[in-house]
């Protein structure tokens, strides 16, 4: 039985449809990310949760306990806004203590508590300073401090790194990931970046239009992406127009060359839209690879990664190669052969 | 050309508002003849009435104050936060006491609430001081209200008050312990600022016959010479100390607000 029950939950502001009868079961202590475009009620869901917007219609339960028309702070849930939101008037130990004095805990316990978890955080001293004697990223370890002294049953993270630049944010959301799994506490995190999710959730949420596109691994929703917008909006890919010959033995055209994938295609289709990742892509390739020709129409270089632009006859194809020191990338204007497996083709749905 | 024009403003101005009360506070050092002393004050401070009447008033803001705070702090906070688009019929109510005359509030009050209406709070000295007290608060909501809103504007009400529920506070705590503290120095200003009003206040007190500051600065005004002078010296330094005190709390607030 799931710890965190979505069920056909829906939300409407107004006439505008915001979230559409979504569901989503969550694990104990499992980390699920919800990920999507603005406006694609990712948020909106996760306030439902925490209570501060009421769901149209549908179901929440949080272990067993049907908490959909509880008030906020009847819930038992934790969370992490992007703005921080400490308490002002409040130094970091008071912020960490808040959630244990509201429910009355003993002042030893209190004590206790806040000690646990400036060190969890590894700010072990700075529980006397005041929030804006602080850094972004140690206010947000704050935020997660307070949201976690109360030892909720849910920890809902709202954008939590996005305010913080790009070094604080890869060492933060490392951290953050850590501490989850030492407490084993059930999770769901919202953003909007596909990296963010991709490398800290258990499972990711694809969200477009108030609608779950797909629900899965990181892994999988990388690799097999079950529909066009998850295609294109995690990660990037290169997609080509193709005519099909013969579909039964996945033979196709891409401008004038016939390159054959090996497999049957969906019938009754006369075009397809063939979707590669950069990385499957390489200049050159080995034996039993499809081959394209083309021109090299730009080259961007990321450090350990170069990113080399491809002309061919059915579009624009982008390559990643590693950085190699000793050997020169190609430059604009040259002819090069592209070459991919054709396992690494996706036939993208709708 | 310019910079001339602008001086000249400027120490026109500066006359205008200081000529008339170092008048003032020389005409109050003359009481003894020939030489400049401090009998008027002596005297002033020495009256028992002058006593009880500031005693009174001070009492009185004081009250006034804490009912301001009860009544405005969560208005303006549940505006703020659930009734945004209500801001500016809010902000025009609050603006009434300044255009409608105290003496028709007072009247209003009389009609309503004399001795033969449903509710005779003028048929006891602790009714009418209630019904004072009321009056007063209603005079300084315009100061508080803006004061406080002005706090409110300074920090993210709803993120706040959302982290505080989410850490399972209710409403009473969020405003103690979060937004209250949070808006301090601007309560303190209209605190202030309401504290100066009510000292001086005379047509509400005179209408409903309490024993206030002052209806007391107008009897000793139309009977003495040299008393007024030193009590219109006193309420002004407590109007300034009030103002002065205003941007000392502000000074030394340990903490500064988050941004919005």
């Amino acid at each position: 039985m799931a710890f965190l029950e979505l069920s056909a939950l829906q939300k409407y502001f107004g006439a505008n449809h915001v979230v559409r009868s979504f569901d989503l079961d969550v694990a104990k202590g499992e980390f699920v990310t919800l990920l999507g475009p603005s406006g694609c009620g990712k948020t909106t869901v996760l306030r439902m949760v925490a209570g501060f917007e009421t769901p149209s219609s549908g179901q929440i339960r949080i272990d067993g306990r049907d908490v959909t028309a509880l008030r906020t702070s009847q819930r038992d849930i934790g969370m992490v806004f992007q703005a921080y939101a400490l308490f002002p008037n409040m130094t970091v130990a008071e912020n960490v203590a808040f959630g244990l004095r509201v429910a009355g805990r003993p002042r030893a316990e209190i004590d206790a508590g806040v000690r646990e978890m400036l060190t969890l955080i590894r700010l072990p001293d700075l529980g006397g300073r005041y929030p804006f004697q602080l850094s972004g990223g140690q206010q947000q370890r704050v935020a997660l401090a307070r949201a976690l002294a109360a030892r909720p049953k849910v920890l809902l993270l709202d954008e939590p790194l996005s305010a913080l630049d790009a070094k604080i944010r890869v060492s933060l959301r490392t951290e953050i990931r850590a501490i989850q799994r030492q407490l084993g506490i059930t999770t769901i995190f919202v953003t909007h970046d596909q990296e963010e999710a991709l490398s800290m959730s258990d499972r990711i949420v694809v969200m477009s239009g108030g609608v779950a596109e797909q629900v899965g691994p990181p892994f999988e929703i990388y690799n097999r992406p079950a529909t066009r917008f998850v295609a294109g909006f995690v990660g990037t890919l290169n997609q080509i127009a193709a005519e099909v010959i013969d579909a039964g033995a996945g033979r196709l055209a891409v401008g004038g060359a016939e390159i054959a994938l090996g497999r049957a295609i969906p019938p009754g289709q006369g075009t397809v839209s063939l979707a590669l990742r950069p990385e499957a892509v390489g200049l050159g390739g080995r034996p039993g690879d499809i081959r394209l020709a083309g021109e090299v129409s730009e080259v961007s270089f990321h450090g350990s990664v170069v990113r080399v632009r491809v002309e061919v006859a059915g579009g624009s194809i982008a390559v990643d190669t590693f950085n190699n020191a000793a050997s020169r990338p190609p430059a604009a204007g040259e002819r090069v052969e592209i070459a991919f497996a054709p396992s690494d083709v996706l036939i993208l749905g709708d | 050309m310019t910079r001339f024009l602008a001086w000249a403003m400027f120490l026109f101005g500066v006359a205008y508002f200081a000529l008339p009360l170092f008048g003032m506070t020389e005409f109050s050092l003359r009481m003894r003849r020939g030489v400049y002393s401090l009998d008027a004050y002596r005297v002033v401070l020495g009256d028992p009435q002058f006593q009880a009447t500031f005693a009174y008033s001070t009492v009185m803001a004081l009250l006034t104050i804490v009912v301001g705070v009860l009544v405005v702090v969560p208005t303006a906070y549940w505006v703020r936060l659930y009734l945004p688009r209500l801001r500016p019929v809010v902000e025009f109510i609050t603006l009434l006491p300044l255009v409608i005359p105290p003496i028709v509030i007072v009247f209003g009050y009389l009609r309503l609430f004399n001795t033969s209406s449903w509710l005779p709070l003028t048929g006891t000295a602790a009714g009418t001081n209630l019904l004072l007290l009321m009056g007063y608060a209603t005079l300084s909501l315009p100061y508080m209200y803006r004061a406080v809103d002005n706090g409110l504007r300074t920090i993210d009400v709803r993120t706040l008050t959302e982290a505080a529920q989410s850490l399972g506070a209710g409403w009473a705590t969020i405003l103690a312990r979060v937004i209250l503290p949070n808006v301090l120095v601007a309560v303190l200003s209209g605190a202030f600022l309401t504290f100066a009003i009510v000292i001086g206040e005379f047509v509400m007190a005179a209408l409903l016959n309490r024993p206030a500051f002052g209806p007391y600065l107008q009897l000793m005004g139309a009977n003495k010479a040299y008393e007024p002078a030193a009590l219109a010296v006193i309420a002004f330094v407590v109007t300034w100390v009030c103002m002065g005190l205003i941007s000392l709390v502000t000074r030394f607030q340990k903490f500064t607000p988050a941004p919005r």
